[in-house]
């Protein structure tokens, strides 16, 4: 019999926190904000490490009910929890790095007028992340996964007064809206089919249906509305498009939502759901297919862009592209190993990002900064081992959750390892340029600027200092720390220790997979990725180091093709044409002025008109005297008592 | 406790009308008259809360209605005082008494002329809605219904902004005549059954002891349904609703849009399910198309208003477009949905006028580019103002979820391309909002009038919260609501089910 954990707390914590800043911070001191956001986000941490201890091993889910929410008929939804080794993981990570990027946030944003502002909806997405991992049904879930969009809504659009800002904000809260569409109605067919939302209720009846090999059913639409919703929050093809932009938002959110936590919940909900998915494979290979494309693409995009944030971005989601690759061949629990390590390296490689900003006041463009090694080295440091790490480098942590999904990719389908082996290659060759742009060579940024001053790209997150300096310690420690996991977090996985971690969720690997393979080939496998992930590397290298003025020269000579990679394809623009454009110009235009106005509106005035002339009294209406027309009201009135007392009458 | 019983729906529903008769001795101190409008309304709003509270009593005729009065009135024609609630008007009731004093509030400074008329106007308004929700008389409740449209006419016509006196025709001509349809049906019935009563009419219909009802039941259908559509507003009979509300004054609005609009949504569930519902089946295929049209156009034409009042007032026509949907579904999970959509828009698109009004205050316009960056010199004013938007576009854990999610699920189950097209509101609403928003409150001030605008005040902070509370209240404990409106839902299908069962039969 397991003890009540209580799990209800570690949710509902960070949103005390979020409660107490929003009401009271704005009056508070800074460092009275401080300690309420990182207490309410630590507590959360901390009460969650006692849950695991308390939990342990973990292998029986546990079940939690707070109290009723929804109750329609025999369709009912309650807050309740649910814990296995699966939300164990990410639960952890959440709280985990989360609470990292709350102290390293204390440094990057004390000097900024709405501090108590960020903190409040940084605890509020700590609530709503939680309760999507935590929740033990769909619709509960679905509070976290709409909350967290939320979150991110307002963080990305946290200095509002930037057009940019405030638009980016809102596509990204409209792009999920379009994936949570494909949710909801995946909702429905599990409500209609299942009865309920309950994730016990549902998988217990999905288990004993036959894997729908032949043709479409029941569980592939579902798996693949699912899927939609996924790629939305998780910003897959075609639903990416807002993740690059929400870049506006303070760099310890791009590290916390738009890379480690809120964007691999598409992941998490697919892996939650891998009954559903294990029995559709169509669905199946729809998720690997966009995932491996959207690992592909991402990574091109990524090669051209000199934003630092932006980069991250795109890499961002190619890697969750892998991630997404894995859960599509059936590797779920591959596919969550990196959605760990992910979270420690991008996570780290994000707020590495954030300190390079701090130090060169707010400049993000990569093209003006160069050399800063000497400067900031903790700094450097630490994001070259998390650049080690997401390149796939031994024995880094990216190298082992990588390899073990290209591994099952090509058990699956030898195209999906190629392209990701390719993407591999390409990862490493624009993390080591973002690398070598930044720290290597000589400081750009007095070249750029000819008074000689460092530029403030950002006015909301200049700081007015003159030469690069390096981070305060409370933002270094948490590069330390995730440094140190970018390096160790991967060992987890050897010899499968995290798949005999997740096999009581996942379920042991079904037995043609294990025999498919020899590790021989496996080793091999491993030796050509590690050699892509270091031919890039080494091609960074050569164009950015040693020979800087080739850069320059290969994207003369590509012409067209370097300009559409720069210009991210021109898929904003392309969906500003064919979506945006004709819903806002067809509204207004056709909808409201035409059919609306002219059509309807009209037609209802011409017949009050017609009824007008006809009769001479009411044009006495037209002269607005309100007495009259009251009259006229209570003349009416008369008539019909008495029309309906005749008719009582007559009967 | 027995007599409080009886005659509490008596009182709610009176004790403004009581309220606006004192007020015209009150001598016209504009003061006192706010502050007595004010108590009434608080005290009818107390006593409203009985009725939740004690709903779960045995019932005392039996007849499925709860604190039912029913007395001879008339005798010739035969018209009692039948009143009574279930499940589907309890909370109608409360809404009206909820919204009623904070229209009192939102109106303490802008109303500065004839300020004893606007609040005798709102008190009776208050007392005619609640009658609607009560009647079951239908002579009682058309006289209610029809007593409605003069103070609403009133409120616009006089207190309202430039063109109100052709807003206020149009709504009044418009409804009005509507309603005419469904005076000769209720007339009709009368002369077939001899009796103006609600119950009893359906206990006759039900035993099939009315005479040509076959020949006429569709025309009587369409006599209901054409008032109330055009009361709801379905599409496409909404053109007079973004008139009315541009011009009505705020308090105009939020009862307008609060609770005047489902009185049509009321009506099609008591009237049309009710009375009627095999004419309802046959018909639901193409008023669901028109529901559908309603929330997709609806909240298109929302999205490019330029004035912030007509893109709410558009917004409505979305957002009773759901309500539509979920009644004709003829599913438990529609039907809720229904319920909680009605209650949860009341709120929050009350809410949303009220809030609008605040700027019209001090800036006279509604038009969305006279604005902008507004979140910098109204930090209270913009954060009250995106939680309620966040109700309105029905995220989670607030109030306007619920209703829709169920009202979705209710519609796929009972075609999947109606919940389909439906859940495309999810959407819309957050365009439509989501970019007003912005363009009001976000990017640097570019009106220099703007930069000393007044955040929210005290009256006004006392008007918009209560509604901003009880949208989280209603979000995150829904279940105090379906507790009461879950059965008479349950019951409210059974003559359908039972319908479907002889068809299958056969």
């Amino acid at each position: 019999m397991t003890p009540n954990l209580n799990l209800w707390l570690i949710p509902v914590l960070p949103l005390a926190g979020a409660a107490i800043n929003g009401f009271f911070g704005k009056k508070s001191s800074r460092t009275a904000v401080s300690v309420i956001a990182l207490v309410f986000s630590g507590a959360a941490f901390v009460w969650a490490l006692t849950a695991v201890a308390r939990f342990w091993p973990g292998d029986v889910p546990y079940r939690e009910l707070l109290a009723h929410w929804i109750r329609s008929g025999t369709f009912s939804a309650d807050f309740a929890f649910y814990l296995d080794r699966l939300s164990v993981v990410m639960m952890l990570v959440v709280t985990g790095v989360g609470f990292l990027i709350h102290v390293y946030s204390v440094g990057y944003m004390w000097d900024d007028p709405g501090y108590y502002r960020f903190f409040s909806y940084l605890n509020l997405f700590m609530f709503f992340m939680l309760t999507l991992v935590l929740a033990n049904n769909y619709l509960v879930m679905f509070i976290g996964w709409e909350g967290v969009g939320l979150a991110s809504y307002l963080l990305i659009g946290f200095w509002f007064t930037k057009d940019s800002a405030a638009s980016a904000g809102k596509k990204a809260f409209i792009v999920n809206r379009i994936g949570d569409f494909g949710f909801l109605i995946g909702l429905f067919l599990l409500i209609q089919h299942f009865g309920s939302l309950n994730f016990v209720q549902v998988f217990n009846q999905v288990q004993p249906m036959p894997s729908e090999t032949a043709g479409t059913g029941l569980l592939t639409t579902i798996g693949i509305l699912l899927m939609v919703g996924a790629c939305g929050k998780s910003a897959q093809i075609p639903l990416y498009v807002w993740l690059p932009d929400a870049m506006e938002g303070p760099t310890p959110v791009s590290a916390l939502i738009h890379a480690a936590t809120m964007v691999t919940a598409g992941v998490y909900m697919v892996s939650r759901s891998h009954m559903i998915f294990e029995r559709a494979p169509i669905a199946l290979t729809v998720v690997a297919i966009i995932g491996t494309l959207t690992a592909f693409f991402a990574a091109t995009v990524g090669i051209a862009q000199t934003d630092i944030k932006k980069v991250l971005a795109y890499s961002t989601v190619s890697q969750l592209g892998y991630m997404f690759m894995a859960c599509g061949v059936g590797a779920f629990s591959a596919g969550i190993f990196h959605l760990m390590t992910h979270a420690f390296f991008k996570g780290l490689l994000f707020l590495g990002a954030g300190s390079v900003i701090h130090a060169v006041g707010g400049e993000q463009d990569m093209r003006k900064m160069g050399g800063l090694r000497s400067y900031i080295p903790w700094t450097f440091l630490t994001m070259a081992i998390a650049t080690l790490a997401i390149s796939g480098i031994i024995p880094f942590a990216g190298f082992w959750s990588k390899d073990e999904i290209l591994w099952k990719a090509y058990q699956a389908n030898p195209v999906y390892w190629a392209m990701g082996a390719i993407t591999a290659f390409i990862t490493s060759f624009y993390m080591f340029r973002l690398l070598f742009m930044t720290f290597f060579g000589e400081y750009r940024a007095a070249k750029v600027n000819e008074y000689g001053r460092v530029p403030h790209a950002h006015d909301d997150e200049g700081h007015g200092h003159g030469e690069p300096h390096e981070s305060p310690a409370v933002m270094l420690v948490p590069l330390l720390i995730l440094a140190f996991l970018s390096t160790v977090g991967g060992l987890v996985g050897i010899h499968n220790g995290f798949e005999h971690f997740l096999r009581p969720v996942f379920g042991p690997e079904s037995p043609e997979a294990i025999s498919n393979g020899s590790s021989g080939l496996e080793f091999l496998l491993m030796g050509v990725s590690l050699a892509f992930a270091l031919a890039g590397a080494t091609v960074a290298y050569l164009l950015y180091v040693s020979r800087p003025y080739l850069p320059d020269r290969f994207a003369e000579s590509l012409g067209g093709l370097y300009r559409a990679v720069f210009n991210k394809y021109y898929v904003d623009e392309l969906y500003a044409k064919v979506f945006v454009n004709p819903l806002v110009n067809g509204s207004t235009r056709i909808l409201w002025q035409d059919i609306d106005r002219k059509v309807i509106d009209d037609t209802v005035n011409d017949a009050a008109d017609g009824a007008r002339y006809v009769s001479d009294e009411v044009r006495h209406m037209e002269s607005g005297n309100l007495r009259s027309y009251a009259g006229w009201i209570a003349a009416g009135a008369a008539v019909l008592i008495a029309y309906m007392a005749w008719e009582g009458a007559g009967r | 406790m027995r007599t409080l019983d009886h005659n509490i729906l008596t009182l709610v529903t009176f004790v403004p009308l009581a309220g606006a008769l004192l007020l015209v001795l009150l001598p016209r101190r504009d003061r006192d008259i706010r502050i007595f409008a004010l108590v009434t309304s608080l005290l009818t709003f107390v006593l409203s809360l009985h009725l939740p509270v004690y709903f779960k009593r045995p019932l005392h005729l039996g007849t499925g209605f709860h604190y039912e009065v029913n007395s001879p009135w008339i005798s010739s024609p035969t018209i009692h005082y039948h009143i009574g609630i279930d499940g589907i008007s309890l909370w109608l009731v409360v809404l009206t008494t909820f919204l009623t004093p904070l229209c009192v509030l939102i109106s303490w400074k802008s109303v500065h002329d004839r300020v004893k008329e606007f609040f005798i106007l709102l008190l009776i308004l208050e007392t005619a809605l609640i009658g609607v929700f009560v009647a079951l008389d239908l002579f009682l409740f058309y006289f209610f219904w029809e007593a409605t449209l003069i103070p609403m006419a009133l409120l616009i016509g006089i207190f309202g902004h430039e063109r109100k006196v052709y807003a206020a025709v149009k709504f009044f001509m418009y409804t009005m005549i509507a309603s005419m349809f469904m005076l000769a049906a209720i007339l009709w019935l009368y002369a077939h059954t001899g009796t103006f009563d609600f119950v009893e009419i359906q206990t006759q219909i039900r035993a099939g002891g009315v005479p040509n009802l076959s020949a006429a039941a569709l025309w009587l259908f369409l006599g209901f349904f054409i008032a109330f559509a055009v009361k709801v507003p379905l599409f496409p009979f909404h053109t007079w609703l973004p008139d009315a509300h541009v011009e009505a004054p705020t308090a105009g609005s939020v009862l307008l849009a609060g609770v005047l609009l489902k009185m049509g949504t009321y009506g099609m569930l008591r009237f049309n399910l009710g009375l009627f519902p095999e004419q309802s089946r046959q018909n639901a295929p193409w008023i669901v198309v028109l529901a559908l049209i309603g929330i997709i156009y609806g909240a298109l034409v929302a999205m490019v208003q330029p004035n912030m009042k007509k893109l709410i007032a558009y917004s409505s026509v979305s957002h009773l477009g759901f309500v539509v949907l979920g009644i004709f579904s003829f599913t438990q999970a529609g039907l809720n949905g229904a319920m909680f959509v009605m209650l949860a828009h009341g709120v929050s698109t009350g809410a949303l006028f009220m809030l609008a009004g605040v700027l019209h205050e001090r800036r006279h316009t509604y038009e969305i580019s006279e604005f902008g960056g507004l979140a910098s010199p109204m930090p209270i004013y913009a954060a009250s103002f995106l939680f309620i938007v966040l109700a309105s576009v029905g995220l989670p854990l607030l109030n306007g979820f619920v209703g829709e999610f169920l009202v979705l699920s209710g519609a796929f189950q009972s075609r999947a391309i109606y919940g389909i097209l439906g859940a495309t509101g999810v959407i819309w609403s957050a365009c439509y909002l989501l970019w007003m928003y912005q363009r009001v409150f976000y990017g640097k001030v570019t009106h220099a009038v703007n930069n000393s605008l007044l955040d929210l005040e005290g009256f006004e902070k006392a008007a918009v919260w209560p509604c901003a509370l009880a949208a989280l209240v209603m979000g995150v404990a829904p279940i105090i609501w379906l507790a009461a409106i879950d059965p008479t839902t349950h019951s409210a299908l059974v003559p359908l089910a039972q319908m479907t069962a002889k068809v299958v039969g056969q």
